[in-house]
């Protein structure tokens, strides 16, 4: 799956800042310092977007389309951030054959975002996960802690709505 | 050299120490097929296409990174090995946008050539899903065509190479794209334009942006004076697309074809070669005598411009004011040449034919419209295989063509303009011109030996009338770089460099006819064309560009001295900071 580039506006603080730059200096003269340099700055930042990109492509002097080619190569990195309210739908076996795709389906149409993509109020993002472990309760859909099984597509703009500032 | 002893395909063969089972496969005359294989660019293995096998190892192994040893037994053509090739080849084809008829590569495709060489049936047995892609066609210089793209990734290398590296294999598996980062389009990243991922590609994913049909539309209307002129690489490039020896100097045909082509003048873009040397040099010495900045800095290659704007920004006051030979032709075609010979400058077109693709976007830069703010310096500008192109469209017999001359008018040049299409050449031309200038001789010592070869960095100190003129000259932005360090940290005291974007000059350029990489990694095609040029300039009778009788009378009648009011106007320009990200 190609990665889905956010278009949400950069909000990065001095202090975020300031734990990259050290994070970079701590790593500047190590061979491959690209990856570990993205894994911190994504605990920083909770996901990678060009500002900081280009801030890591500047501070080990490599060239941004390397340190991007990194960040879409591994499933772990994220270009887009969390919201407020993170849904993540399971689409582990046991999940997957009771239905849970078509629950992802109907949450991409009342959002209006796909998997791994936040909306643009910052307010929801989607994510498809594997296994939480509660298949007894297929299929299963968490919104941040919380925890939704059993479902049907109907049962999404309820759960929607509940989050709904 | 020490030698070791291998056995190909039964055969016992002595091979030097340290070869590559490709190489030691050539010595013995046997070809092994590759295709990311790009020596000292891409040595990755990965493609798979030169597997052989080697007697005791667990599996197929790539020839053209796996190194000999002494006794070691190597088959290249077993049915093991012809198989192997051959899945691989056809599994590239069942994602390739298979529109061979209609490439732009058809017939010099390197993948084309090793499904004919190989044997493999287009009939589509691993078909199914396709990578989708898009065109990138939003720079002037090139077009990308991913549908056609193998992820060989040669000019990934080529573009690190160039210390650019603004391209890249993005995501993973079968989404794996060759592009840019964040998915921008190459006009928004700092590329430079210099085409040489065009001549690393093995197939039509990357091609120039075609402007051959504006040329035709220009020769066709019967308004329009269609002017012409070619580089000097060119001449010593385009005999390629004609099955001619490498580094061939087809001067004479080439000006037979053009005319034949329907230009209505053929003029010799070394005629602007040796304008700049009489700008460049005058401004050199005045920078010397004045306190200028220096070192002083080449400015004829646009793809080093752009580099330098995007990645050194802070050296731009380093850089010549000189614009390049090509748009200083074009200034004196619309202002001098038009002006003598009574044509309205607005009705002329004029057409260069470059080594270059960085040349296309050179022509729409700001400040490149010296006779006047409507009319810019060049209308079109085409590399070597557009005009190659040309006249095979035209079907014109290239090879059985007369040798004609250039017209005279802007066609007399000097051995000084021949050679700047090698590295090396600007400043050796520049030298011979700077040097009689500030002895008042005519010194018959002109042979500037240490700034020749294909080497990417070049040192030389020359004492000049009393002075020592301490230079340097790199070509390939790699080297470049390597220099400009040095520069920006105050630990050089050069006083003039000269830069090329590509590695080895213009000859080397991302407009030339293309090689494919079997013939690239076992030759060295810049030296082989560079030769042909220093052969021109050795043979012209004039060798010094303020000897060229056409210079002498440009400025007695018109422009009066280097470096005068109306030079300003026509021949120098300016140079804008950008961004690298």
């Amino acid at each position: 799956m190609q990665k889905k580039i956010s278009s949400i506006p950069f909000s990065g603080t001095p202090e975020q800042e300031a734990k990259l730059k050290e994070i970079i200096s701590r790593h500047k003269d190590d061979p491959g310092a690209v990856m570990p340099v993205l894994q911190e700055a994504q605990d920083v930042y909770g996901y990678l977007p060009i500002e900081v990109q280009t801030m890591i492509a500047e501070g080990l002097n490599v060239p941004l389309e390397e340190v991007y080619g990194v960040s879409t190569f591994y499933s772990q990195f994220a270009l887009s951030p969390k919201g407020k309210y993170n849904i993540s739908v399971c689409l582990g076996t046991a999940c997957y054959v009771k239905g849970s795709g078509l629950l992802l389906e109907e949450l991409t149409k009342q959002l209006g975002i796909g998997a791994e993509e936040c909306t643009p109020d910052g307010e929801f993002s989607l994510t498809a996960c594997r296994c939480i472990g509660a298949c007894g309760l297929a299929p299963v859909l968490t919104v941040n802690d919380d925890v939704y099984g059993r479902l049907v597509p109907d049962d999404i703009k309820g759960i929607i709505d509940k989050y709904k500032a | 050299m020490d030698l070791i002893n291998v056995k190909i395909n039964g055969m016992p063969y002595s091979v030097p120490q340290g070869s590559t089972i490709l190489e030691a496969a050539r010595y013995a005359g046997i070809h092994i097929p590759t295709l990311c294989f790009l020596k000292d660019l891409n040595e990755i293995g990965a493609c798979r296409m030169c597997v052989v096998e080697v007697k005791g190892a667990r599996s197929l192994v790539a020839a053209c990174v796996y190194p000999v040893n002494e006794g070691m037994e190597i088959f290249t053509n077993t049915k093991k090995v012809q198989q192997s090739r051959k899945t691989t080849l056809e599994l590239i084809l069942s994602n390739h946008n298979r529109k061979c008829l209609s490439c732009s590569r058809s017939g010099k495709c390197e993948l084309q050539t090793l499904c004919a060489e190989l044997g493999v049936e287009d009939d589509g047995r691993f078909d199914g899903s396709k990578t989708e892609s898009a065109k990138d066609e939003s720079s002037l210089h090139l077009v990308r065509d991913n549908s056609k793209c193998v992820l060989c990734r040669r000019c990934v290398a080529a573009c690190e190479d160039q210390y650019v590296g603004v391209i890249g294999a993005n995501n993973r598996g079968f989404d794996t794209q060759i592009g840019c980062a964040f998915n921008k389009e190459l006009a928004d990243v700092s590329c430079v334009s210099c085409g040489q991922c065009i001549v690393a590609c093995p197939t039509g994913a990357l091609s120039e942006r075609d402007n051959t049909a504006d040329v035709i539309d220009a020769i066709n209307d019967p308004e329009k004076v269609v002017i012409v002129h070619t580089a000097p690489a060119v001449r010593v490039g385009l005999g390629e697309s004609f099955g001619m020896p490498i580094g061939t100097n087809v001067k004479g045909k080439m000006v037979a074809a053009l005319r034949r082509l329907g230009f209505d003048k053929v003029f010799d873009t070394d005629f602007g070669a040796d304008l700049t040397i009489m700008e460049e040099s005058h401004e050199f010495l005045e920078r010397v005598k004045n306190g200028g900045k220096l070192p002083m800095i080449t400015s004829c290659s646009p793809g080093w411009i752009k580099f330098c704007e995007h990645y050194y920004p802070d050296l731009l006051d380093n850089l010549s004011t000189c614009k390049s030979p090509q748009q200083m032709t074009g200034a004196i075609i619309k202002s001098y040449y038009a002006e003598k010979e009574g044509i309205d400058p607005h009705n002329i077109v004029v057409v260069s034919v470059m080594p270059c693709v960085a040349k296309k976007f050179e022509i729409k830069r700001d400040d490149q419209n010296g006779a006047g703010e409507d009319l810019p310096d060049i209308d079109i500008a085409i590399t070597t295989r557009e005009l190659a192109k040309m006249i095979k469209l035209a079907q014109l017999d290239f090879v059985n063509l007369p040798d004609e001359e250039f017209d005279p008018a802007l066609g007399i040049t000097t051995g000084a303009a021949a050679i700047f299409g090698a590295t090396g050449g600007v400043m050796e031309a520049a030298l011979r011109t700077a040097a009689d200038v500030l002895t008042g001789e005519d010194l018959k010592e002109i042979d500037y030996n240490d700034v020749r070869g294909t080497e990417g960095i070049k040192e030389a100190a020359y004492d000049v009338a009393g002075m020592t003129v301490k230079v340097a000259v790199a070509s390939g932005l790699k080297n470049a770089a390597e220099i400009l360090d040095k520069v920006r940290a105050g630990k050089a005291d050069y006083h003039f460099i000269e830069i090329m974007c590509c590695p080895g000059g213009c000859v080397n350029g991302g407009g030339q006819p293309i090689q494919p990489a079997d013939v690239r990694n076992f030759n060295d095609i810049r030296a082989l064309r560079a030769k042909s040029l220093y052969e021109e300039d050795k043979n012209l009778p004039l060798r010094k560009s303020h000897d060229s009788p056409i210079i002498k009378k440009l400025y007695e009648e018109y422009l009066g001295e280097p470096g005068g009011h109306k030079s300003h106007k026509l021949l120098h320009t300016s140079y804008v900071a950008r961004k690298k990200y």
